[in-house]
């Protein structure tokens, strides 16, 4: 930027909330605070270490042909897994597709996660039972439907009534990327009017895979919510404590019937956009190294020494789960089944249509035909 | 008990009363648009409804499309019935992602555990003299989009109960508006109990006939029946079927017809190149072949962006165009 423009990259850190600074040392914030117990700190270390390696070794599926495709949660393990711990049991997620921390926080089968990148459906789990909206591909396309998603909770009545098991937030998650979109703008400008109770988290991980977030804006992330009229927050997003308390208040009061937050945390993509991706063709290694110093476990995990929370037995016991995890999640992808073919026809309609039904029954007559010449062939054997 | 006498209504009233009765039923159904509140609409269909329902349940929305479908799928989410409307064709690209990329694809992405019953009410089709995207036919973008349902009542009866079948379906459905055909006024029996309803999804033969099937929906249906009544005088006599759905298609009545009159003509506004016609051909010819008589004739709309109001006249189907079609189809 030459012409005096503010760039998104180097402003805004003063502003930044930040508890627990790059070497571990706590500080005190006037507004945000997190007042955690013990074992709820060694909850949050034994999340983000359980979601570094349910991505590790998802990433090595995929090297080993098991997966089609990752997408990678290196680096931001404490946005993801800080925000959505904040969120109570009623508060509905509308995910991006790397944001596997929020999804696993939700009781989610990280087999359900894994089948989405081997092909096998869009996603297993139950978005009712669990909280969690879907991966959505199409950037930012998740967040109007999570506002009118908040916009139902406020018709419910369940907003403001002071019943901290009935009042419902939404977590709306969004990338740098996704705020270039316009639907990213109608979504926030959307949610300001109706006074939705969302919370707009924007993890900026810098890049959108080649595209650094100075092609996306002229202003931090965060003073987009100036333009409608709503608190923009920016918050170390390698910092596991301020983000649980940042997002904790946000939802707090979009509960209570406040309104909507946008919350820019300050992080980084460690990895590959995907396991398609070569980020030595755009990015510098040094400013990769550079974040390395800042990674959101190890400043935790020290801060959790030096307090005297965390001692070797847990940390054994958690990499003895995390080896478990790992096993299980490597068995259970080589032990995933291809999906019954004729199933791709059962769910494009609630109600019957009358062309997917002949073109169903078509299918299934030209399979049988297959499967029958296949019996008569000389070869003999069925598929 | 008495049945209530037939009521006279105009089609725009016809979809406002449905839309009474839908929201009477069912506290669920939430009206979303622009100017849909104080003002009823640009063309009145909602007219009166926020005042009798409430700002909360006739809303008034912030001038975006995609936010307006969007946010209507979140709250179909959390179980209300979103009914949005499009103030004209044209504005419905803005929202084009959401319905495609989103509201379609829900129900599969999710296999069958959320279900999306939002409505899409939009006026489509020309002749009113408007100015551009205000009189376009884009019906097959949504109707090549699997999970969508596309429907297109013709007249003010079908419009006061195809609104509220389409409100009262599990899928997203796309309620086109004939907007030329709002006034027409009509007979519409408001006393049907649920078996007497015509399937949503099921074509009706207006006007039987032996020599040639004139299929058509929305604004042609009107078109349709006046070339059939002219074709009358010159002595031929025409079948004529109102589709009232596009997607799904009632293939069943018009292969039914044409293997009886031996002859189609199919008359949209849409432009006929990849248009309803030529899904309607295909299906005809596969399963009526020895049957035709004729190639499957098509009317309508030309490859070309809807020209300004004073080229309308020879843009979109007239009876002329009709009957030259039908005296194609007859020569044959």
């Amino acid at each position: 930027m030459t012409d005096g423009a503010v760039s998104p990259t180097t402003s805004g850190a003063p502003t930044m909330v930040q508890l627990l600074d790059a070497s571990g040392v706590r500080h005190e914030h006037p507004e945000h605070d997190a007042h955690l117990e013990p074992d709820e700190l060694l909850g949050l270390l034994r999340d983000l270490v359980l979601l570094r390696r349910f991505d590790s070794e998802a990433e090595a599926l995929q090297r080993t042909g098991e997966l089609g495709l990752w997408v990678g949660t290196r680096g931001q393990e404490a946005a993801q897994i800080g925000a959505a711990r904040a969120a109570s049991p009623q508060d509905h997620f509308f995910p991006t597709y790397r944001d596997h921390g929020a999804t696993l926080t939700r009781d989610v089968d990280p087999l359900h996660i894994l089948s989405i990148y081997r092909g096998i459906d869009h996603g297993g789990w139950d978005p009712v039972e669990h909280g969690v909206h879907p991966y959505t591909l199409v950037i930012a396309a998740q967040l109007l439907p999570a506002v009118g998603y908040a916009m139902g909770v406020q018709r419910d009545g369940a907003v403001g009534t002071g019943d901290p098991a009935r009042d419902t937030a939404v977590l709306a998650y969004l990338g740098d990327g996704a705020t270039s979109q316009g639907e990213a703008s109608e979504a926030l400008g959307w949610a300001a009017v109706y006074h939705a109770p969302v919370v707009f988290l924007c993890q900026n991980n810098q890049w959108a895979i080649s595209e650094p977030v100075e092609r996306q804006a002229r202003v931090p992330l965060h003073r987009r919510a100036d333009g409608v009229g709503i608190p923009g927050v920016m918050v170390d997003g390698n910092d596991v404590l301020a983000m649980f308390s940042v997002v904790r208040s946000a939802l707090d009061r979009a509960r209570s019937g406040g309104g909507p937050t946008f919350i820019e945390a300050w992080t980084y993509r460690m990895g590959a956009h995907t396991t398609s991706d070569d980020p030595t063709r755009y990015r510098d290694a040094v400013e990769v190294e550079q974040w390395r110093e800042k990674d959101p476990i190890e400043r935790f995990r020290t801060y959790l020494r030096a307090e005297g929370v965390l001692d070797d037995d847990f940390e054994d016991q958690l990499a003895a789960e995390a080896e478990a995890l790992a096993e299980r999640i490597r068995a259970g992808v080589r032990g995933m089944t291809d999906p019954d073919p004729v199933a791709m026809f059962d769910h494009a309609y609630a109600e019957p249509h009358a062309q997917v039904e002949e073109e169903r029954d078509a299918f299934l007559a030209a399979w049988a035909q297959q499967e029958q010449d296949l019996e008569q062939s000389p070869a003999g054997g069925g598929r | 008990m008495e049945r209530a006498p037939m009521q006279k209504m105009a089609l725009g009233k016809a979809v406002n009363a449905g839309l009474r009765a839908a929201m009477e039923r069912d506290p669920r159904v939430l009206l979303m648009g622009e100017d849909i509140g104080k003002l009823g609409g640009v063309f009145r269909v909602t007219d009166g409804l926020q005042k009798d329902f409430g700002e909360d349940r006739v809303l008034d929305t912030p001038l975006a499309e995609a936010g307006i479908v969007g946010t209507a799928l979140g709250m179909s989410l959390r179980g209300y019935r979103p009914v949005c409307e499009i103030q004209f064709n044209g504005f419905v690209f803005p929202a084009f992602n959401q319905i495609v990329t989103q509201l379609a694809k829900m129900r599969a992405r999710t296999r069958g555990r959320l279900t999306v019953p939002v409505v899409i009410r939009m006026p489509f089709g020309g002749g009113i003299g408007s100015v551009e995207h205000h009189s376009e036919s884009p019906e097959v973008l949504f109707a090549h989009t699997a999970g969508l349902r596309v429907v297109a009542p013709s007249s003010a009866h079908d419009a006061y109960w195809m609104i509220q079948q389409s409100i009262a379906s599990a899928d997203p459905v796309l309620f086109l508006e004939p907007e030329r055909r709002y006034w027409e006024k009509g007979d519409v029996d408001v006393d049907l109990g649920p078996g007497e309803v015509a399937p949503l999804h099921r074509a009706r033969v207006l006007r039987p006939g032996t020599d040639a099937t004139l299929v058509a929906y929305g604004p042609t249906v009107r078109l349709a029946l006046d070339a059939a009544a002219a074709a009358a005088e010159d002595g031929s006599d025409l079948e004529v079927i109102d589709l009232r759905s596009i997607s799904p298609l009632d293939v069943d009545t018009v292969v039914e017809s044409v293997q009886r009159t031996g002859r189609l003509v199919v008359v949209h506004e849409a432009p006929t190149f990849h248009g309803p016609g030529a899904e309607l051909a295909a299906r005809v010819q596969e399963r009526c072949f020895y049957s035709l008589e004729a190639p499957v004739q098509r009317v309508g709309g030309f490859h070309v962006p809807y020209p300004a109001a004073r080229y309308e006249d020879h843009y979109l189907p007239d009876v002329d165009r009709v009957l030259d079609a039908v005296e194609a189809a007859l020569a044959a």
